[in-house]
């Protein structure tokens, strides 16, 4: 089902102050107008075959709600798995807030499918062979790992957003993350829900790049993502 | 006090400025030459004036001024643990461990923000009465520091509220990349924090209280409602959550909600931390 975004309801040529008072935005929407003016209505923008596997595009914040996308896909992937097939000895409380984990995913994965529309990236398959999942422990630690790189991941990309509506956006995401951090770290290791691993001398997370985020990301991907503006190649 | 330099600062924070006093500068010709007639007290009418003109309304808030509303918030939260920490409040060995690891955190915080805005940090001796909070609230949280139960539910209420706090500021910060980041590295540890607190309700037998956000105000107290405010939003951006697909039909109302966490502007959060003592 193709689901007209945002951006293209501009590209399709509403006028801009009906479009900005469609988006309800203000300023915000000048944001929006900028990336979509200089972007060719080109559907399979981001994903440059030029250079191998899938790319997030040009620098700009298709590429960074691209790179969302691609960390969204492969977290609610992962929580589908885990529920579908749940670990050994899972409590009854596990098994409904992993559940509820699972279900936030998937509307985050939806949003940027829904607001990207036709400048989404594909679909990716991943690959979970590193992970046992009827063992609690390799669940837990994969989750604490995705969910960790989420948080590192847009808190680390919110200064290259454009748009304030879309940081905004990011910003309701990442705190939401960082809930699913702190219970999965609790689930692994009670208190460790911001311990020194994560947080600087300053009681701050630390950020991760682009690059570092997809290296890590890559390993659970049989579809490399690429961000070669980013200075990044699988 | 030098008229042109306190343009450049306002330069610095909005590059346009000038262009929106008057794209002649004819406002700033003239307030130069009025102002070198009227006592530097008359100054802030003049600049209100000026602002007016330039933004329909009043200035845009300043990174300074953003990161000195954090600082009072984590004046608050540090207080708070502090307080809570040194009380004779029975929290069993976990609790103490929760509340000690955020407390340390929380005093960190302070100390980074004190560090960045150096002599434009607001003194914490300005907020409460000489520095002492009523954390109460006026009387709505009499057993704050006698109850554990309600200690947490304090707690709770303004790690949420904190997290949302920041989030709303993320748009004020965009021209200051390093200020935005370092933002959104302290928004995210309260939304930790906000997460531990609301596990230790929950295994203290609020039992519907998860680590996330569940429509609006989930934490069983009426007193704190307005924190929790818009919290049941389903409409981000262009798109509304519910009308996704999920599992077994659309995205539910509750995962909607509870995906996505609200902010809240500093309009908003003043009312529910000045019962405290923000000021």
């Amino acid at each position: 089902m193709e689901t007209e975004s945002l951006l293209e309801k501009q590209d399709a040529g509403i006028g801009r102050r009906s479009f900005l008072r469609y988006a309800g935005a203000g300023l915000a929407g000048v944001g929006i107008l900028a990336v979509g003016a200089c972007t060719k209505d080109d559907p399979n923008e981001g994903i440059n075959t030029n250079r191998g596997g899938i790319d997030l595009g040009a620098k700009g914040d298709f590429a960074i709600l691209n790179y969302a996308y691609a960390l969204e896909q492969l977290e609610a992937a992962f929580y589908t798995q885990v529920v579908a097939t749940m670990y050994t000895g899972a409590t009854s409380d596990e098994i409904a807030l992993l559940t509820d984990i699972r279900d936030h995913e998937l509307a985050h994965r939806e949003f940027f499918k829904a607001a990207l529309g036709s400048k989404a990236i594909q679909a990716l398959t991943p690959d979970f062979g590193a992970v046992n999942f009827s063992n609690r422990a390799s669940v837990l630690a994969t989750a604490q790992a995705f969910e960790d790189l989420g948080v590192s991941a847009y808190n680390g990309a919110g200064f290259q957003i454009q748009d304030a509506t879309y940081l905004t956006i990011a910003g309701k995401i990442v705190s939401v993350e960082a809930r699913h951090a702190a219970y999965i770290r609790n689930l692994v290791n009670p208190g460790s829900f911001a311990d020194s691993t994560i947080l600087d001398g300053f009681g701050m997370d630390k950020v991760n790049t682009i690059p570092g985020v997809l290296a890590t990301a890559n390993t659970f991907l049989k579809t490399k993502v690429n961000a070669y503006d980013y200075g990044y190649t699988a | 006090m030098n008229l042109y330099s306190i343009i450049e600062e306002i330069e610095k924070v909005d590059p346009e400025f000038q262009d929106r006093v008057n794209p002649r500068r004819a406002a700033i010709k003239n307030i130069t030459s009025f102002g070198s007639k009227v006592a530097v007290a008359a100054m802030p009418f003049v600049f209100s004036t000026l602002f007016k003109k330039a933004y329909g309304q009043t200035a845009p808030v300043s990174v300074a001024d953003v990161l000195n509303y954090a600082l009072k918030l984590e004046y608050l939260e540090a207080a708070f643990y502090n307080q809570g920490a040194t009380s004779s409040l029975g929290f069993s060995s976990s609790e103490r461990s929760y509340v000690n690891t955020i407390r340390g955190h929380e005093n960190a915080h302070v100390t980074f923000l004190r560090n960045t805005l150096g002599s434009a940090a607001v003194a914490q001796s300005t907020q409460g009465t000489a520095g002492v909070y009523d954390f109460t609230a006026g009387g709505t949280f009499p057993t704050v520091f006698t109850s554990v139960d309600t200690f947490f539910a304090v707690a709770q209420a303004l790690e949420d509220t904190g997290v949302r706090a920041y989030k709303g500021q993320a748009p004020n910060l965009m021209k200051d990349a390093v200020a935005l980041t370092a933002a959104l590295n302290i928004h995210s540890v309260e939304a930790r924090h906000a997460a531990a607190v609301r596990q230790i309700r929950r295994t203290r037998g609020a039992s519907g209280t998860k680590p996330w956000i569940t429509g609006a105000n989930d934490t069983g107290i009426s007193a704190v409602n307005a924190n929790y405010a818009g919290e049941d939003n389903v409409m981000q951006g262009p798109v509304t959550i519910t009308s996704l697909a999920g599992v077994g039909g659309n995205i539910s109302t509750n995962a909607a909600t509870a995906s996505f966490d609200e902010p809240l502007t500093m309009a908003q959060v003043l009312p529910l931390v000045t019962p405290f003592g923000v000021k």
